[in-house]
């Protein structure tokens, strides 16, 4: 790990003036930038800790329905917070199926939307990556690429987003608070994840020095308490990241859907969301035949970047395990495996 | 209490009570509270940090390192590289026997894998050393690396494993095959695999002279002195190594590899103390691996599902510039009666580090692609997988004729299905369901492991305060060799084991062989059995032969030991207690000296072999394809059982590695550099509590008259064996696909069903 | 640089110079306070030997800056027995073999005690094993940690329930 000034910031402005100067990085809980500096791939010459701003850390119920998240809260705070859990299910389900216990304990839900690609090629600093070192190439071109994009990837990188938390958040239409030198803005969460194109580089829309503030939930969310669901199929029962994941969340009155949500995780470099998909399930009937036709409208986009032509196939499977989990009912206890394909059937239903 | 029968005549064995009880872990309070002392936990006074700087390149040279950069670096002391590396007395490159590899101590600019020593950054801190080794910013000259079993020509290696031929066989195949009713063919292929102990290679290092002192991880202690005095060019008194506890070996830690030898070498080059650890993904190169391999199996049964023929043939791969052949064919000598039986290998070079043993060598990768062969021809037959297997019993050792020194693996059958619920099995794939509509599959592998053992030595001690003292230098690393190895030695000493003082882990003591091959509880335990049996005589000789002693002229009639006394055997109304005996000849104490070594004559007359059968259950999403280990049932055979807790403790480790073998771990090289692409523990997979829920052991009794005395064999690395197979037959009976790739992962399982 | 820290470990007020901001509380634990029970197996959050408790949570201690622990509560393992008696879900690792070669152990252990203390798994199995699925051990120690963890769930529910009586 290359040496770094640290700065302990106590105010909003001294960290974004702070973190604004070039190759200046945050630190909240560090949990990947960590990772990342002891591999060499982020070597910032300065790290702000944000750790002690004040008001990041509070989750606030918003009189709607809505909730605004400090992004200094810690991801396992917002999963167990009963309140939030009631509300967003399928949110608190993403958040328990990622990583472990511990990482959860520190992690927070700012960090985890700027957490960065485990394509291997980005990791492994002797690969050229384009997203690593602008214009380097890509190695994972022709490599293993299993794991690798299906959609919205680019020939400059086929990387995916890690991230479990943001897939339920994407399709919630949550909104990311930021505040930088100008003042303060909002980015919908979808707009905030950039797919590669020519810039891979470039992770999310943030400018130096932005500093994520809070996400917030708009209180619409909050309707889907009854029929949220998020799967995630990995290659081991537990601490893995996805293959594929999806979220569904449902509004569903006498059998026929009214609203329906789709996201997906692990198939693209942000969390992708087949509005076209849903659009279909709009006053359609909750039922096998309407799903799977949302599923194949889903993936309608995809092709392979490599050996992963199976993700497409996965990821149509998973939509509409992941609908008709949905249209079962939240479970009214957080199945002992999140989000597993093995947690046991959904059984007593959350009355909500 | 326990005791020891003795008499001029060979000594009468009876079973004391230390050995077979489950005793927990003496060294456990150490573990829990964080006190047990791992060597990376050491810290001499003036120790500075050494971290390697590893290849990037799989195949080339070094071309250019900045050591200016590195040293400019605050707090770096030296950069070590092979221009001003201390000299060695023995070229690292030199293969004097075959328990010596060969080593990449900065011998040159040459790199021949990828994360190969290249160059060791020394400072005063751990930061500052691991930024001195980014700092060198290595070029190359880069030659195309040579990966993957097809990328060069193969060749009949002269010998694989451990002087194992490449090829045998025994009957006619081709006539057998030409026989055969039914007959199969299939062709699996295993990953390269990482032995991935939770624990580091690590060594600390400290010169004073020409003395040497040293904490490191050995499963060989005196081999490991052996290389370092032969490659120091000192004497082996002059070396001293601890290990009193080893974060997991599995085969990595049993000879001395390079990076702890540059850790004895920086030491040497500062002149002073050196602590070097290596970095997860630095033990992805020079501290072995399991080699890939492919493997094709033809079998031939006749009309009532007798196998005819076995032939396996297994292509491997070894480094490019020294020798393991990974023997996996070997598994088919000893499993299946057949009256032709050919097995053989075929080995090609590429640009990987020297592939090493790692828990069942051989067996394991073997083992896989038999227990699946034998569950295709089964399905050819009709047969169920187990009575198939029954069909097959081997009542000699196939390849040799021999009759097996014992073999309770009926029995292991009968109680693994019965415990499990085999009977039940519907014969065809895709028959079942659980409540959650996931497909449940039920398969079985047989297990097996030969019973070695090596040479050993302990030394006993009885004193005149009627304790006594065991040692010799064993090694722990997890198998539990602290606890059931003073069992043994309470036992030897006819004395409880609370006073039995027992001394272990360091090269100082006798030398009791390495920990490996299943073998070191029979050859530290035999070690310890005849010294402890030599001590006790030496103290019958004080008494029998003393006129005032009561057990005067017992001689003939022989004594007991039992409980810190002496009893005569034919009245036992007549003993004397340790203490006295030696209170009254004015001694302090006795000693004893004891060998251990496998008996030539019985190994010649008998094969030997623990065995077990293993049923699996998985459970696989239809269309998702997420695979789930959700029960294992291990039944397993193996001599005698010294400490029951702690040996279901390795079958159950050892099922869980079978676990991982067919399901999660691999390797990913990429085709085109020659690194590994997941050198960590996140993207190489291991498994997870998660993965193993529900483990059961059932210890089958097996007295075995032949093995050595005390009728052990040896558990450690059984459990990996028949476990991974029947995973796999598992899932194609969840499933109907018959995965031949391993491991076997969702994306072969998804899509519509067969 | 010149970098002070304050903060309490095992209970201990210590106030810490910090020549390096690049320390790691692992490694600050490790290599400059001799407290070695805490175990480096990855030093990447993949493995959880390393976890310890902050503020009464288990984290992976490899991926925190020691600097960001100023003002931090941190307890070790060495800080968990009283004296020579042992912690009910130390006593329970022993008696269930929830370990074999002992490296994972502390961060087990830690990791058990911030499970039982976070409350969601009670005595469920399949929870616990996820619970503990941050915590690898390559020794396949797995079912012996899970049985430790219940019985001692239990012993320390009915220590509670005594301490209330």
């Amino acid at each position: 790990m290359n040496n770094f000034d640290y700065f302990r910031a106590s105010t909003i402005p001294e960290a974004v003036a702070a973190a604004s100067a070039p190759g200046a990085a945050y630190l909240a809980a560090g949990t990947n930038l960590l990772d990342l500096m002891k591999g060499g791939v982020a070597r910032p010459s300065r790290l702000v800790d944000i750790n002690r701003l004040p008001g990041l850390d509070r989750i606030e119920p918003l009189p709607g329905g809505g909730v605004r998240i400090g992004a200094l809260v810690r991801n396992a705070d917002l999963a167990h917070d009963p309140d939030f859990a009631r509300r967003f299910p399928a949110v608190a389900e993403a958040l328990l199926s990622g990583a472990s216990a511990q990482l959860r304990n520190a992690a927070t839900v700012g960090g985890n939307l700027l957490q960065r690609t485990r394509c291997p090629y980005f990791y492994d600093v002797a690969s050229a990556c384009n997203k690593r070192e602008p214009g380097a190439g890509c190695e994972a071109r022709g490599g293993d690429t299993r794991l690798h994009a299906v959609l919205g990837w680019s020939e400059s990188c086929i990387a995916t987003n890690p991230s479990d938390f943001c897939v339920p958040l994407v399709a919630l239409d949550a909104v990311v608070e930021i505040a930088g030198k100008t003042g303060r803005r909002e980015v919908p969460l979808e707009s905030f994840h950039r797919l590669p194109g020519d810039a891979p580089e470039r992770d999310s829309v943030l400018e130096p020095g932005e500093l994520i503030l809070a996400i917030r939930l708009p209180d619409e969310a909050a309707a889907f308490a009854a029929h949220a669901r998020y799967l995630k199929v990995r290659e081991r029962t537990s601490y893995a990241f996805a293959v594929v994941s999806a979220a569904a969340v449902l509004r569903i009155e006498d059998d026929e859907i009214v609203v329906a949500r789709i996201a997906l995780g692990g198939v693209a470099l942000k969390p992708w969301r087949p509005r076209a998909a849903e659009g279909m399930l709009a006053g359609a009937r909750a039922d096998g035949t309407s799903f799977r036709r949302a599923a194949e409208a889903a993936l309608e986009d995809a092709k392979p970047s490599g050996d992963n032509a199976f993700k497409i196939v996965l990821a149509r499977g998973i939509v509409m395990r992941a609908l008709m989990l949905a249209a079962a009912g939240t479970p009214e206890r957080m199945p002992a495996l999140p989000a597993s394909p093995f947690a046991l059937p959904s059984g007593v239903l959350q009355h909500v | 209490m326990s005791e020891i029968a003795l008499s001029q005549a060979p000594a009468h064995l009876r079973h004391g009570s230390n050995m077979g009880q489950p005793l927990t872990r003496r060294e456990g309070v150490l573990k829990v509270t964080g006190r047990a002392r791992f060597a990376a936990d050491n810290h001499p006074p003036g120790m500075l940090y050494a971290v390697l700087a590893v290849s990037s390149i799989a195949r080339g040279r070094v071309a250019f390192l900045d050591v200016q950069a590195a040293k400019a670096h605050l707090g770096v002391v030296e950069v070590m590289t092979p221009s001003n590396r201390p000299p060695l007395a023995q070229d690292p490159d030199i293969r004097a026997n075959p328990f010596m590899f060969r080593l990449d101590v900065l011998q040159n600019d040459r790199v021949r894998y990828a994360n190969q020593p290249i160059a060791v950054v020394i400072a005063e801190t751990l930061e500052a050393a691991t930024e001195g080794a980014v700092l060198l910013s290595p070029r190359y000259e880069t030659e195309p690396a040579r990966v993957g079993l097809d990328s060069v020509e193969s060749f009949v290696p002269p010998e694989v494993g451990l002087l194992n031929p490449a090829e045998v066989q025994r009957g006619d195949v081709e006539a057998g095959l030409a026989a055969a009713s039914k007959r199969i063919e299939a062709t699996y292929e295993t990953p390269a695999q990482y032995h991935n102990a939770m624990e580091p290679h690590a060594i600390v290092a400290a010169w004073d002279g020409e003395k040497l002192s040293i904490d490191t991880p050995s499963q060989g202690l005196a081999l490991a002195l052996g290389r370092l005095a032969g490659l120091l060019g000192i004497s082996p008194e002059n070396i001293h190594i601890r290990s009193p506890f080893l974060g997991g070996g599995f085969g990595s830690k049993g000879l001395m590899t390079g990076p702890q030898v540059l850790g004895v070498l920086a030491a040497k080059f500062v002149g002073r103390p050196v602590k070097l650890v290596l970095r997860r993904e630095q033990m992805y190169g020079p501290v072995g691996h399991r080699p890939l391999t492919r493997q094709t199996l033809r079998l031939g049964a006749d009309g009532d599902g007798a196998l005819t023929a076995i032939a396996h043939h297994t292509k491997t791969a070894s480094s490019t510039f020294d020798e393991f052949f990974e023997p996996a064919s070997d598994i088919s000598h000893t499993l299946y009666a057949s009256p032709a039986i050919a097995t053989s290998h075929e080995g090609v070079r590429l640009d990987i580090g020297t592939p090493m043993f790692m828990r069942a060598p051989g067996e394991a990768t073997g083992s896989v692609a038999l227990e699946s062969a034998i569950d295709e021809m089964a399905l050819a037959c009709r047969m169920d997988p187990l009575a198939f297997r029954l069909r097959n019993y081997a009542e000699t050792e196939p390849i040799s004729g021999k009759p097996f020194s014992s073999k309770a693996l009926r029995e292991c059958y009968a109680r693994g299905a019965e415990r499990f619920g085999w009977a039940r099995r519907p014969l065809a794939p895709r028959q079942m369901r659980d409540e959650a509509g996931l497909l449940v599959g039920w398969g079985v592998g047989t297990a097996t492991f030969p019973a070695l053992m090596f040479q050993g030595q302990a030394r006993a001690v009885i004193r005149n305060d009627g304790s006594g003292a065991m040692e010799l230098g064993a090694h722990d690393m997890g198998q539990g060799a602290w606890t059931a190895l003073a069992q043994i030695a309470a036992d030897s000493l006819g004395l409880d084991i609370d006073q039995v003082e027992f001394r272990s882990g360091s090269s100082d003591l006798p030398d009791a062989g390495i920990a490996g091959g299943s073998g070191h509880t029979a050859t530290a335990g035999m070690a310890i059995h005849n010294a402890g049996a030599d001590a006790i005589a030496k103290l019958a000789d004080l008494a029998t032969g003393d006129q005032r002693s009561p057990l005067f002229g017992a001689g003939n009639a022989g004594v007991v030991a039992r409980g810190g006394r002496l009893f005569r055997r034919d009245d036992e109304g007549r003993s004397e207690s340790y203490a006295e005996i030696l209170a009254r000849v004015g001694l302090a104490e006795v000693e004893g000296r004891g060998k251990s070594a496998s008996d030539p004559a019985a190994r010649d007359g008998y094969a030997m072999h623990a065995h077990g059968a293993v049923f699996a259950e998985v459970k696989v999403d239809p269309e998702l394809g997420q695979i789930r280990a959700t029960r294992l049932v291990g039944a397993f055979a193996a001599g005698r059982i010294i400490n029951p807790r702690l040996v279901r403790s390795q079958y159950y480790g050892g099922m869980i590695w079978g676990v991982a073998f067919a399901l999660h771990e691999r390797a990913m090289m990429d085709p085109r550099s020659g690194r590994v692409m997941n050198p960590n523990l996140g993207e190489y997979r291991v498994p997870v509590n998660a993965d193993v829920p529900s483990l059961e052991a059932i210890l089958v009794e097996e007295n075995d008259p032949h093995v050595n005395a005390l009728g052990i064999k040896g558990v450690g690395e059984i459990g990996v064996t028949g476990t991974a197979g029947a995973v796999a037959n598992a899932v194609w009976h969840a499933t109907g696909i018959r995965v031949r790739e391993f491991p076997i992962t969702l994306d072969r399982l998804i899509g519509p069903a067969p | 640089m010149g970098l002070s820290i304050s903060f309490n470990l095992n209970g201990v007020a210590r106030k810490v110079e910090l020549d390096d901001p690049r320390v790691t509380l692992l490694d600050l634990l490790r290599e400059r306070l001799d407290l070695t029970g805490t175990k480096k197996g990855c030093d990447r959050g993949q493995c959880g030997a390393c976890t310890v408790h902050v503020d009464g949570r288990r984290i992976n201690s490899c991926l925190a800056l020691a600097v960001s622990c100023d003002g931090a509560n941190v307890v070790t393992i060495e800080g968990l027995a009283r004296g020579d008696v042992l912690h009910p879900v130390q006593a329970a690792f022993i008696a269930h073999d929830g370990f074999q070669c002992g490296f994972c152990t502390p961060g087990q252990i830690m990791s058990a005690v911030g499970l039982i203390q976070e409350g969601q798994a009670g005595e469920d199995p399949e929870r616990i094993r996820e619970g503990m699925s941050g915590n690898l051990c390559r020794c396949g120690a797995y079912a012996g940690i899970t049985e430790a963890v219940i019985d001692a769930q239990r012993e320390l529910a009915e220590l509670d329930r005594r301490q209330v009586a």
